[in-house]
């Protein structure tokens, strides 16, 4: 009983580490094969497009939500203090450190993150990737690498405009509708932001989800099972994955960028 | 493009493959030969390791044991750029022709062009439209993959793999879910394409009329060995049980209708022998 439990655990163990050192290799090989791409960069530039533009909206709405929320509790919390005057600097801050990049990763992952998931299962489904194979061309440098490059250019846009119209709604519930000073309001974060250790930092915080995420989404759609249930859990997986590897990703970096 | 002596070009020695090791085999001691310039066909039942023969010459799976050879190379042995050379002188047309969904039919037919060629735009128009004209559908250029018939979708994938003219063209199962008169479109395409090209043609298919009437040479596929061989001549007047059973459509005979497992008996709480019911599937 105990003999077998140990070696269903070490099964799982072992299904998981072949899994990772599966995705490893295949992420060098996607980067060893993307030289090609860059020959023909339209093929990026139409991934940015699909999706950094079709993104944009729920980015930029979100954003706005979020820098609302953040304009009307900052408030909240420094009035207490008399500092309402720091509420730009505060809104700016947490939106290009901290939620910029998060946010729009974990939209990104729900938005894009499960088209490419979906995208490419059901390119497998329909022996898309098979007749590109059989056609000499390969799936990783003519699928696979375009849209992992066109993810992680997209990513660090879309939390610059993230963050971009949060601070917009920070300042339209700030000053607008309560009243705080707009010269303190745009001083306080002119003065308080360090392009680049906020703003610099928050960027590469985005690159690197931008790298996770279109890859975890690519990865699990190209070793996804052929079957309608197959894709429906891969993408189902992009989504589980990508949020939580995003989270314990922001964790590290923000260990690492700010912890001096 | 290289061949042996005897116009072999392309063959399978001694192979045995299964998916994992374990695992049941698909095939096992398989030995088959592709001679230049014919129209050669492989049949049998579904899930017997047919489509298994392609993938095993495209290289797109390996043989457990045994050689896969092509052009005189054995393809287990190619490098990833070995592979991809190798490729360049194929064609596989898809069960359900695999074309991108997300391009046109013209683009799709350009598509092996423009990855594998430096042609100016002109040039891929053109040999597009000779291409698409040659399956009749050089008036469907424009449209979208979701826009035409399973059949018009075969033949536009017909197009496409030979849009490079490679020298080894294979089909999987390319009269599946036809129509009767798509289905003798398909037929004589491939026969007309097989002598325009000077190709060498696989088919991997069940349907026997349609494969008799096009096929040089037969190779009948059961339980991942050779159940029987030949001309589709000697094959119509085999005495063959197995071929006989195929090629007349019998549901009963070396094939067994039924799922091997246990006694019918056993599932109705019968007191039957279990000689007399269900042993190859006899009873229906």
């Amino acid at each position: 009983m105990i003999s077998e439990q140990i070696s269903r655990l070490g099964m799982i163990i072992r299904t998981n580490v072949l899994s990772l050192g599966y995705a490893t290799r295949m992420f060098f090989a996607i980067l060893a094969r993307s030289g090609s791409i860059f020959k023909r960069f339209h093929l990026v530039r139409d991934q940015v497009f699909f999706l950094g533009n079709y993104s944009f909206v729920i980015i930029a709405v979100s954003g706005l939500f979020v820098g609302f929320v953040l304009g009307l509790q900052g408030y909240y919390t420094l009035n207490r203090y008399g500092s309402e005057q720091a509420l730009g600097l505060l809104v700016a801050l947490s939106l290009t450190r901290e939620l910029g990049p998060v946010v729009t990763a974990l939209l990104f992952a729900g938005r894009a993150g499960t088209s490419l998931t979906a995208e490419i299962g059901l390119m497998k489904a329909g022996e898309q990737l098979s007749a590109m194979e059989m056609m000499a061309v390969d799936p990783l440098s003519r699928v696979l690498a375009p849209r992992l490059w066109g993810g992680i250019i997209a990513m660090p846009i879309l939390a610059a405009i993230f963050s971009a119209v949060g601070i917009l709604g920070g300042y339209l519930v700030g000053v607008q509708l309560i009243g705080v000073d707009s010269g303190a309001f745009w001083s306080q974060m002119q003065g308080g932001v360090d392009v680049i250790k906020d703003i610099g930092n928050g960027v590469m915080k985005s690159v690197v989800f931008g790298v996770a995420v279109t890859f975890i989404a690519l990865y699990q759609g190209f070793e996804s099972k052929p079957t309608p249930e197959g894709v429906s859990l891969a993408t189902t997986r992009t989504v589980v994955i990508s949020s939580l590897t995003v989270l314990a990703l922001d964790f590290l970096l923000t260990a690492v960028m700010f912890s001096t | 493009m290289e061949s042996t002596p005897n116009n072999i070009i392309a063959s399978l020695k001694q192979v045995e493959f299964c998916y994992a090791p374990g695992e049941r085999m698909i095939l096992s001691g398989l030995d088959m030969e592709f001679h230049q310039g014919k129209v050669t066909a492989v049949m049998g039942g579904s899930g017997c390791g047919k489509t298994t023969i392609l993938r095993l010459l495209g290289g797109q799976v390996l043989a457990t044991s045994g050689q896969v050879k092509f052009d005189d190379q054995d393809i287990s042995k190619l490098d990833h750029q070995g592979l991809i050379s190798a490729r360049r002188k194929m064609g596989m047309l898809f069960q359900f022709g695999a074309l991108f969904t997300d391009i046109s039919v013209f683009e799709n037919v350009a598509f092996p062009l423009r990855e594998h060629t430096d042609l100016d735009e002109e040039m891929i128009r053109d040999l597009v439209m000779m291409k698409l004209n040659a399956v009749g559908l050089r008036n469907a250029r424009d449209l979208m993959p979701s826009q035409i018939s399973g059949g018009m979708a075969r033949r536009v994938a017909f197009a496409r793999t030979v849009a490079l003219d490679p020298p080894l063209i294979m089909y999987d199962e390319p009269f599946a879910g036809l129509d009767p008169i798509a289905l003798g479109v398909t037929a004589h395409l491939i026969k007309y394409m097989n002598s325009a090209l000077g190709a060498t043609s696989i088919l991997v298919t069940h349907d026997v009329p349609e494969t008799f009437g096009i096929a040089d040479y037969v190779y009948f596929i059961a339980d991942g060995k050779i159940a029987a061989k030949g001309t589709p001549e000697a094959l119509k007047a085999s005495t063959d049980p197995f071929v006989q059973q195929f090629i007349h459509a019998q549901p009963n005979g070396p094939v067994p209708f039924h799922y091997p497992g246990p006694d019918i008996g056993l599932d109705f709480g019968l007191d039957t022998p279990k000689e007399t019911l269900n042993k190859k599937g006899s009873t229906v």
